[in-house]
């Protein structure tokens, strides 16, 4: 009847409440109504034996142990609004605050939620459960049929094996057979996840690989299949080998361990984006100087003008010594390199060269390098962005903020005594701001605060996009007159010393650091003006306010070389090679921009510490501004792509750049800097410093070198694409022209004329990349939906438990006690006849 | 890598460790000696990590051991294995739930105990509040696994360098 809870599945009224969800009246949608209507049927019973039971403490079976009682503030249910159960629920439930038997606590203590992690059987038999799904989810879908009809979607279609009487022994046989059916990166990946033991992952392993090697040679692989098996395996080999030997280099090790010792990872971040810059340039330099600068150099053109003599000043401005070398774009020749003449141009080469001799295109391969370096680094670039915003980007933004700050804030890399204490007080300082906030949410400002606020934001941003434009507009016109003056002089050949003139080029690039040198400084001081709310918000307003210097600058800059500059080649003789100049040009800025950081870091944090210890007498050193510094590292980085095209050299300077300023910021950190006093989401910032560095920096550069290879005329004396054309015009007459020589490629010329000039390919490609788009953000929608599913089938869960714990609890009270079972029930018939 | 743990395990105790470990041999250095490594001697959770990746619960760890800390907790770790050695840190009286007193203990050992004790409480009620799923007032690992999943900074700070 009601008091026997029967868990035989085939009990009628059990069954009734496993029917599908269609049937409206045998189910309940709500788990409190059920308990509700189960104690009401049975309420009276239950209160009299409970009542029993607390007044017999001393029964030796009970241990007190942690009961389970709902928060008050607990949602029952999504969408129900059933008070009344709600109250009759929580009655009963306060009811049930008990403790339990020690039949019971065995059974508990065993639940699989219980024992995660905690044995190692436990752990082998949840891993063979997740092997074992993995293995039926790549293998096969069952169909909907397979399925069992359930009302309670999270038992249905599962069918794992529970049955807990398998030994050890047994279960790590059959996790061995199901991670020898799965994939080697699915493989890999499960025993990496295992937390156990690095020797019983070890063993575990070598048991794989032996019965998959045994299960292998007893099949018959066909010789062909055997070699391209072993092949693969050998490729992959020598693949892990290299990267574990890049790996094993450690470059920095030590430098970056300290930093991150003392100041945590948000400093750290700045030190690795600098590392990974770093090897992208080395890339861009082994891929130009391979393809490019060994091969020019092992041939030299003809030098037509005499070599100017090496002062010191080349090393800033890039030209005289350097004006007509490897580096810059005037140097390489526009005909192809033939390994047995080194004769002028106009000299035919001999019968018998041609035939056996390597030849080299130059001017093809320029084209091609250029544009293959540009796209492997936007590959790259884009590849790394996507998996940090993965990383980094959460779907359900819910506020657990403060959980989260309990328990992922602390920093394991900070080992310095004075860093920790810090680090500590800035996790009090947030969790009682995160307090803070959740009280005074509710207070509201007045309308006058909102006011004035406002306006000091307003002047705030007026001030400072008006000294941006006021700057940008000082450098058009100083580049502007310092043009003029260019053109001037060498038409006058005028009576100055070349070597004031040289000079006179660096004035632009001094102009420019030192207005990206001051400029942030009045930025921070107008951000110290207005109060923000949040410290992100007034992270995100100075880091937008830095980079709309920047970009406006850069633009100024690029209208500057590729407007004027290329447009008044024809005019004039100092012009004539005005790809090489505009290359000395982004030389120039790219050395004065490091000599100025390097001035800044003197000055900034040395003598601002020393000032701030001996004058003022405080004991807090400056901090170090992160995002301004990495922002100066996009902008030369920006500097050195724009430059790529005109100065093939030019990553060797900036690797050169890199690795001074790596050694200079890192001394000036350790000595003048302290650990920042602010919090930091390095997670959150390093995603948004690589987007930065793919969307304005390298787009813009990107679009510069297209506009100047597909719309500027190229120069006529100088550099691969001599002729008065474009680049690209030029590269197809090389094209036709190679096509015409070796008639075999002509499906080239085709593939050009109907793919890339094609606009109708463009057009479907663009389209087609846009519905790929539309069905991802659709896809993720879809995956929110599910989230929230899943939430409220986990509070279901929990309900669930609850339920059956306190069931399980009276069924094993009342076979241990059927004594008082009678009695009770002898009374219950008395008041009910009564 | 190996032989670098190896050399900073045997500098934390020298007549113990031998030179040698190809017959493997049964040496467990004490948690006194090993939370005095300079990556570990100022973490206020040591004394926990400690204990979390010895075999025997106590502290004393085999090289084994040593190596499987140091792994568990480096850069290329897995986010499964750190959420459930986390778990395990965080987990002060081992019953496989982080309940209040875990949690009060996880915040004292954060705040060195700076907070007051009404900050505390508030503090644990809140967070309990906002991860708890399952509504049994305590954080089972599902809920720590799913709060973690939420925290991209994770990752990055339960990252010990060596």
């Amino acid at each position: 009847m009601a008091h026997n809870v029967n868990f035989d599945l085939s009990h009628p009224r059990v069954e009734a409440g496993l029917e599908s969800p269609a049937d409206e009246e045998g189910v309940h949608d709500s788990f409190s109504q059920l308990i509700a209507e189960e104690s009401q049927k049975e309420g009276p019973s239950d209160a009299i034996e409970l009542q029993y039971q607390q007044r017999n403490p001393e029964d030796k079976d009970r241990d007190n142990v942690a009961y389970l009682s709902p928060s008050e503030n607990r949602r029952w249910r999504i969408g129900s609004d059933k008070t009344g159960e709600e109250d009759k629920g929580r009655q009963t439930d306060s009811l049930l605050k008990d403790s339990w038997s020690s039949a019971t606590l065995k059974i508990l203590s065993s639940m699989p939620s219980r024992t995660i992690g905690r044995s190692r059987g436990a752990i082998i038999s949840q891993y063979y459960n997740r092997t074992a799904e993995l293995r039926r989810r790549t293998q096969r879908r069952a169909s909907i049929k397979d399925f069992s009809r359930s009302a309670r979607p999270s038992i249905r279609g599962y069918g794992v094996e529970v049955d807990t009487t398998d030994s050890a022994e047994k279960k790590q046989e059959r996790l061995i057979q199901n991670l020898q059916n799965l994939s080697a990166v699915d493989r890999v990946r499960l025993l990496k996840e295992m937390p156990l033991n690095l020797s019983e992952k070890k063993s575990l392993r070598r048991l794989t690989l032996q019965m998959t090697k045994q299960t292998r040679s007893s099949s018959n692989l066909r010789c062909c299949s055997y070699l391209k098996f072993h092949i693969i395996l050998a490729l992959r080999h020598s693949w892990y080998n290299c990267l574990s030997f890049l790996h094993s280099l450690h470059l920095w090790q030590m430098p970056l361990k300290r930093v991150s010792g003392r100041f945590g990872s948000g400093v750290l971040s700045y030190f690795l984006f600098l590392k990974t810059l770093l090897f992208f340039n080395m890339f861009l330099f082994l891929v130009l100087g391979s393809f490019l600068v060994v091969p020019q150099a092992v041939y030299p053109p003809e030098q037509l003008e005499n070599r100017k003599s090496f002062t010191g000043l080349e090393l800033f401005t890039g030209g005289g010594y350097f004006a007509n070398t490897l580096l810059y774009y005037g140097y390489y020749s526009n005909h192809t390199l033939h390994s047995c003449s080194k004769n002028n141009i106009s000299s035919p080469p001999k019968p018998e060269c041609d035939s056996k001799s390597l030849s080299y295109n130059m001017p093809l391969a320029y084209f091609f390098t250029i544009g293959l370096s540009f796209f492997v680094t936007c590959i790259i670039l884009v590849y790394s962005m996507s998996k940090s915003f993965g990383q980094s980007f959460r779907i359900d933004k819910s506020n657990g903020m403060l959980a989260m700050k309990v328990f992922c804030s602390w920093d394991f890399k900070v080992i310095k005594r004075s860093s920790v204490r810090l680090l500590s007080e800035n996790i009090r300082t947030q969790l009682k701001e995160l307090l803070g906030e959740a009280h005074h949410r509710h207070i509201r400002s007045t309308i006058s605060d909102k006011l004035v606020r406002l306006v000091m934001h307003g002047l705030g941003w007026i001030l400072c996009i008006g000294a941006t434009a006021g700057c940008v507009a000082v450098i058009y016109y100083f580049s502007d007159y310092m043009h003029k003056e260019q053109l001037k002089s060498s038409q006058n050949d005028s009576g100055d010393p070349e070597l004031l003139k040289e000079a006179s080029l660096l004035a632009l690039p001094v102009l420019v650091s030192f207005i990206n040198l001051m400029l942030p400084i009045l930025f921070q001081f107008t951000a110290w003006m207005e109060k923000y709310n949040s410290p992100s918000l007034r992270t995100f307003v100075s880091l937008s306010r830095n980079l709309i210097l920047k970009v406006s600058v850069l633009g100024v800059l690029c209208f500057h070389w590729l407007k004027r500059v290329a447009g008044s080649a024809d005019n004039n003789k100092a012009f004539k090679c005005w790809e090489s100049f505009v290359g000395q040009e982004l030389y120039r800025f790219l050395i004065i921009d490091f000599i100025f950081t390097l001035l800044a870091t003197l000055f900034g944090e040395l003598l601002w510490r020393s000032f701030s210890d001996k004058v003022l007498k405080r004991n807090r050193r400056p901090g170090f501004d992160i995002a301004k510094n990495v922002l100066d590292l996009i902008y030369g980085q920006t500097l050195a792509w724009l430059g790529l095209l005109f100065a093939p050299l030019l990553p060797a300077v900036q690797i050169l750049k890199l690795l001074l300023l790596f050694y200079i910021k890192m001394s000036s950190v350790m000595m003048n800097c302290q650990a920042p006093s602010r919090a930091y989401r390095v997670s959150q910032m390093t995603t948004i410093f690589i987007t930065l560095l793919c969307f304005p920096s390298f787009l813009g550069a990107s679009v510069c070198v297209t506009y100047t290879m597909w719309r500027l005329p190229s120069s006529e004396s100088c550099g691969p694409f001599r002729g008065n054309k474009t680049m690209i015009q030029a590269g197809k007459q090389r094209i036709v022209e190679l096509v015409k020589e070796n008639p075999n490629l002509y499906f080239l010329a085709e593939a050009h004329t109907y793919l890339v000039e094609n606009p109708l390919v463009l057009f479907v490609g663009a389209t087609i990349f846009l519905i790929v788009i539309y069905f991802q953000s659709q896809v993720v929608d879809g995956q929110r939906k599910i989230i929230a599913l899943l939430q409220e089938q986990i509070e279901n869960e929990g309900e669930d438990k609850k339920f059956l714990i306190t069931r399980l609890q009276s069924v094993h009270e009342r076979k241990r006690t059927p004594a008082r079972n009678l009695t009770s029930q002898v009374s219950l018939w008395n008041d009910r006849l009564v | 890598m190996r032989q670098i743990l190896h050399g900073r395990y045997r500098e934390l105790a020298p007549h113990l460790v031998p030179l040698d470990y190809t017959n493997n041999p049964d040496i467990k250095v004490p948690m006194a000696l090993i939370v005095t490594m300079p990556e570990l001697k100022e973490n206020p959770f040591r004394d926990r990590i400690v204990e979390t990746f010895s075999e025997d619960g106590q502290g004393n760890m085999s090289f084994n051991d040593f190596v499987d800390m140091f792994s568990a907790l480096c850069e290329t770790s897995p986010r499964e294995l750190k959420t459930i050695y986390a778990f395990k840190i965080y987990d002060f009286n081992r019953d496989n739930f982080i309940c209040k007193e875990d949690l009060q203990k996880t915040l004292n050992k954060l705040t060195k105990g700076e907070l007051t004790p009404e900050e505390v409480r508030l503090v644990c009620d809140k967070a309990i509040e906002e991860a708890d799923l399952d509504a049994d007032n305590k954080l089972s690992f599902a809920d720590f696994e799913n709060m973690i999943s939420k925290a991209p900074d994770f990752l990055s700070n339960f990252h010990v360098r060596i």
